[in-house]
């Protein structure tokens, strides 16, 4: 990306927007595993490090998270960053110890029963 | 922006929160997606975007060859705790979607789509009832009603949309909490019905 850019000084702003994941990430490829969706929630850690990220990106990151559990998409959301480079930030945090996730409920069918029987109970308490 | 937020305003989900759960709300273009998120969710709803390089033209390849098309997808998302322990997120994305990534990111895990149709513009209807299909996305049909546009009978729109006989089809104003509600419920009854 970055030699990209200085073969092409002719880059539009949009452009260069468009680049920007690339270099918070170091230009390490988006993930795609399973273990961060977009509801994935995520809070900081009962015990971090006592060292915080240099990283300015996962510092704003960490401070939003300080305040309670959120998915990663209200992360994205809130940062306005894509959601691809929540998911490395994301998972860079939670390997260095400063957040925890909660780990996604597997689809199983009995655990879908339970969770529709759930959905259908809230909604009805609340809009019914 | 970024920073931390306000504890008090409700931002943050409850501690207690274990399981999150995914609806999609999906639809052609100005069906009413993002007023149904917004009729729905208990945050002010907020949108993610993801760069996209078109697809069959090397979405891995960040050199980027000149003239490649990247284009911005935006989704809508709201949120809803439905007990201590669960919360929903409802998910809007357009229909006309070429883009692989943001699909399969959307659809894993979700339980299921309501999709929006408009009774006026049933035929743009179709290209997003595929990629739900595609995708494996049991689904209901909520038809959103637009002033001045004369009522059609759920049936006439069951069969011109060739829907199989159990997909539920259901009337909705997205501007109403009411009737948005409903037509969760109808679709998460469905969804019931079929595990069983
Ligand atoms: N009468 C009526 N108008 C609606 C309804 N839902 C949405 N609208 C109106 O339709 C217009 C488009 O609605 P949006 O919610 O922006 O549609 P959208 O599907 O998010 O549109 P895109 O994101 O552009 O694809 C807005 O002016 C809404 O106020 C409805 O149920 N009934
Ligand atoms: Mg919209």
């Amino acid at each position: 990306m970055t030699t990209d850019d200085e073969h092409e000084p002719e880059l539009t702003h949009e452009a260069a927007e468009l680049v920007r994941p690339y270099v918070i990430t170091n230009g390490r490829d988006l993930l795609d595993d399973d273990r961060f969706s977009l509801i994935t929630l995520v809070t900081v850690a009962a015990e971090p490090p006592r060292t915080m990220p240099l990283d300015p990106e996962k510092l704003r990151l960490l401070e939003l998270c300080s305040g309670g559990f959120l998915s990663i998409a209200e992360i994205a959301g809130h940062t306005r960053l894509p959601v691809g480079v929540v998911k490395i930030l994301v998972s860079d945090l939670t390997q260095e110890g400063y957040l925890y996730s909660r780990a996604p409920i597997p689809s199983a069918q009995l655990v879908d029963r339970q969770i529709l029987e759930e959905v259908l109970n809230g909604l009805q308490a609340r809009f019914g | 922006m970024g920073s931390r937020l306000a504890l008090d305003d409700g931002v943050y989900l409850r501690n207690s929160v274990q399981t999150a759960a995914k609806i999609l709300v999906v639809g052609h273009f100005a069906v009413g997606k993002t007023t149904f998120i917004g009729t729905m969710s208990e945050i002010p709803p907020l949108r993610t975007e993801e760069v996209m390089t078109q697809a069959g033209q090397g979405i891995d390849d960040p050199k980027g060859a000149p003239g490649k098309t990247t284009t911005t997808v935006a989704m809508d998302f709201g949120r809803l705790t439905l007990s201590e322990k669960l919360v929903l997120y409802l998910f809007g994305t357009p229909g006309q979607q070429r883009f692989v990534q943001v699909w399969e990111d959307m659809t894993r895990g979700a339980l299921g789509a309501l999709v929006l149709v408009d009774p006026e513009r049933l035929e743009e209807s179709f290209p997003v009832m595929d990629l739900v299909e595609h995708y494996g996305i049991p689904y209901a049909i909520a038809v959103n009603r637009f002033d001045g546009t004369p009522a059609h009978s759920l049936d006439e729109i069951r069969e011109a949309l060739d829907l199989l006989p159990e997909t539920p089809v259901v009337s909705c104003d997205a501007r109403d909490q009411r009737s948005s509600a409903d037509s969760l419920i109808a679709l998460v009854r469905y969804l019931q019905s079929r595990l069983n």
